[in-house]
């Protein structure tokens, strides 16, 4: 029996031998799986489901479920942000836990009192240099504690080779509990020309660990998704982290150059990288 | 106006319209979430109680959200047929509920009333309703479209092919649209979500779809799930596109969250039948809804998020769809909690949407963070599908492993076609036959290794398999 390469049932040649029956008929494309993660190719028993495809779908599932739960470790993360250089803030939102969180999504969209003082009392510091950050880095928890512990000091590494030298860069604010929203109310406080939300993307069966990124131009309280342009689907797996740099960071310079974000501004990123290609042959 | 109503001991005062429709809905998070549900199970009876006497003509008079500030309330009001409305304008709500149930209004006088009912009236029925009573009702409505097959004929459920992936990439996407054909499922569109919003890459996506389309013959038609403004550029570049995809909203200020209004949509359907592409047919739209959308966007103006989202079906139905598909359990548990809720939700969508016209389909759905497993889902697919629902999504294995989410599979559209006699859109059903995938019966065939798709795939698998 072949073994699909996302399985997790456990590599126990026995217990796969009794699963499998003459009742399975298999589809002869199965070749075709290398080119995606998706289910394709399960085979079927009559027109449903084989007993072993359920179960892994189930385990799946259960993986995905207990993901949701689990909390962001923000001192691990906040030390290691640190030792690549960086400077960094720690926030919370007015959601006090993830049950709250789950049913409130305006209680994650906003910050609550000690997180407004944080960045306020960061403002007043940063009085006397008083040179206006052109680009600030939100890291959000979002739905999955996973994708951000595992792939933000990866995508900040890629940032810091692609950054404009002219930029002036915010300190990396750490929010948790966070909804992408929470970047605009922190963006506006921090008096950021841009802000740039990396946050955990709801899992999927496949995918526990997705990052996602958000940018707005020009941050405010009360901005919509139309304000926004989204990168998602950040991980090896997925995007990587160089290519999503590059890709950020092309929206960021256009969304500077143009003065807006969202639906406004169109990811022309590879039509450009094309016609720079053909000017250049 | 305000109202009020004696239940027991006790009389209930309600604001007005728009307070009566949210606490009589059904209980939900999002209601909660937004704050205008009712806050005991006997507020709740009282206000349905309340609903039931309430004139239909009253959906007239005193509107939900103002005519001045909202285009939707505006199309609502201004293409509202007062002819057809004559037939049921005496009706109370509670009356409107009894009317829908009787055999006096059978599939032609549905269809004929459809004009004269607005979205409000509906939602209002809706909470009179009990699940049997959405499917019974939906049932009776039978919307009929067609673009290069014909969808929604009764006794037919049609399947639209997500063959999403992570990163575009061509070759996953094409794999997972070959496993969907060979499973029987595509007749309602081949519609792929990017991951990306980069207008090259985009139009890759469009030639891939229409390689495939082209290079089996497949009676049906395409779909990139982009915004509206990407896919009218798109079609300036030459694009070979067959549906223009947008999510809409029941409220201007949602929409306007989404980026578009009425007038851009129009402006999207023109483009898209210039092009002049359908064979049998030419609705062009393909709309995504869904419960919840507007509160996120702040815009419900404490209006209950199933009226708010009967409202998006106006906006549908002017501009005559292929496909409406209410995306029922991708939003979360803040606005659908679980299970019940969403079960609940996708019978009340599939209801308003076809009593007022409307080719609806639903994305049988639910995320990772609800509470919610396969097991819900079936039942929720085999309601709707005795309902007479339009189409579900196929996804391999219902695992969606670019949106992360799970919805329905090919498996299932071949389980609900077994279990309840339906069949594929005609043209598509004959194509099926055609290629050898289902036998003369209408069951599925074992597809061999020899089999002429798998011997003649699209060029980007072809070069790497």
């Amino acid at each position: 029996m072949t073994k699909k390469p996302d399985s997790m049932l456990p590599e126990t040649p026995e217990v796969s031998d009794s699963l499998t029956t003459d009742a399975f008929s298999i589809d002869p494309w199965v070749q075709l799986k290398k080119f995606t993660q998706a289910r394709i190719a399960l085979g079927r028993v009559g027109s449903s489901l084989p007993t072993k495809e359920v179960l892994d779908f189930g385990l799946a599932h259960a993986m995905a479920r207990d993901a949701v739960h689990l909390a962001l470790d923000v001192d691990a993360l906040d030390a290691g942000i640190q030792s690549q250089g960086f400077n960094t803030l720690r926030v919370h939102s007015r959601a006090p836990d993830r049950a709250s969180y789950l049913l409130r999504p305006d209680w994650g969209r906003s910050l609550n009192e000690d997180g407004l003082n944080v960045l306020e009392d960061y403002k007043k510091q940063q009085v006397e240099i008083a040179e206006p950050i052109d680009f600030l880095i939100v890291v959000g928890d979002g739905l999955s504690s996973l994708a951000v512990s595992r792939h933000v000091q990866h995508l900040l590494e890629e940032l810091r080779n692609v950054l404009p030298e002219e930029w002036k860069l915010g300190p990396v604010v750490i929010a948790s509990q966070a909804r992408v929203a929470i970047s605009d109310e922190i963006g506006q406080a921090l008096g950021a020309r841009m802000v740039a939300m990396l946050i955990g993307e709801r899992p999927g069966l496949s995918s526990p660990d997705s990052l996602g990124l958000y940018l707005t131009y020009s941050p405010k309280r009360g901005g919509s998704d139309a304000d926004r342009n989204c990168i998602s689907n950040v991980r090896p797996e997925g995007l990587h982290y160089a290519a999503a740099a590059k890709k950020l960071m092309w929206l960021a310079k256009e969304a500077s150059r143009l003065k807006v974000s969202g639906v406004a501004l169109k990811d022309e990123s590879d039509m450009q990288e094309i016609s720079q290609q053909v000017s250049l042959s | 106006m305000s109202y009020r109503y004696t239940a027991g001991a006790h009389t209930y005062q309600f604001a007005d319209l728009k307070c009566v429709l949210a606490k009589a809905t059904p209980a939900r998070s999002g209601d909660y979430l937004a704050g205008v549900a009712a806050e005991t199970y006997a507020e709740r009876m009282a206000a349905r109680m309340c609903l039931a006497t309430i004139p239909l003509k009253r959906f007239l008079e005193e509107l939900i959200i103002p005519y001045e500030t909202d285009e939707v309330t505006r199309l609502i009001v201004d293409t509202h047929d007062k002819q057809a409305f004559a037939e049921i304008s005496h009706l109370t709500v509670g009356d409107f509920r009894d009317w829908l149930l009787s055999d006096i209004a059978d599939s032609a006088t549905l269809k004929r009333v459809a004009p004269g009912i607005t979205p409000e009236m509906a939602a209002a029925v809706c909470k009179l309703m009990r699940n049997q009573d959405l499917i019974l009702v939906a049932k009776k409505c039978h919307v009929i479209t067609a673009f290069r097959n014909t969808i929604g004929l009764p006794g037919h459920i049609s399947v639209r092919l997500q063959p999403n992936h992570p990163t575009d990439d061509p070759r996953g996407i094409a794999a997972s649209m070959l496993d969907g054909l060979l499973y029987g499922s595509g007749d309602a569109v081949i519609g792929i979500n990017p991951a990306t919003d980069s207008l090259p890459a985009l139009m890759d996506l469009y030639y891939l779809v229409d390689e495939v389309i082209n290079q089996y013959n497949i009676p049906t038609q395409s779909c990139i799930l982009t915004h509206v403004t990407n896919q009218i550029q798109l079609i300036e570049k030459g694009a070979p596109l067959d549906l223009v995809f947008q999510s809409i909203a029941g409220t201007e200020k949602a929409n306007k969250s989404f980026g578009i209004d009425i007038a851009l949509l129009k402006e999207a359907q023109s483009a898209a039948l210039s092009l002049n592409r359908g064979t049998v047919g030419n609705n062009v739209m393909y709309f995504e809804t869904g419960q919840g959308s507007v509160l996120s966007a702040n815009a419900n103006f404490g209006v209950d998020q199933q009226t708010c989202e009967a409202r998006a079906y106006a906006i549908a139905r002017h501009l005559s769809p292929l496909l409406t598909n209410t995306v029922v359990g991708f939003i979360g548990p803040e606005y659908l909690y679980d299970g019940k809720q969403i079960i609940r939700a996708g019978l009340e969508d599939h209801f308003c949407g076809k009593l007022l016209g409307v080719p609806l389909g639903c994305d049988v759905c639910y995320t990772n963070h609800a509470e919610a497993d396969q097991d819900d889902m079936d039942t929720l697919m085999t309601l709707l599908a005795t309902a007479g629902l339009t189409f579900i999504m196929g996804i391999p294995g219902s695992d969606d492993i670019m949106l992360n989410y799970q919805t329905t599979s090919f498996h299932d559209a071949l389980y609900l076609r077994k279990v309840l006699g339906l069949k594929a859109a005609p043209e598509f059903e004959l194509w099926l036959k055609k290629m050898n995938i289902m036998d003369e019966h209408g069951q599925m065939k074992a597809v061999k290794s020899g089999h002429s798709m798998l011997q003649n795939m699209p060029r980007n698998l072809l070069s790497a398999a």
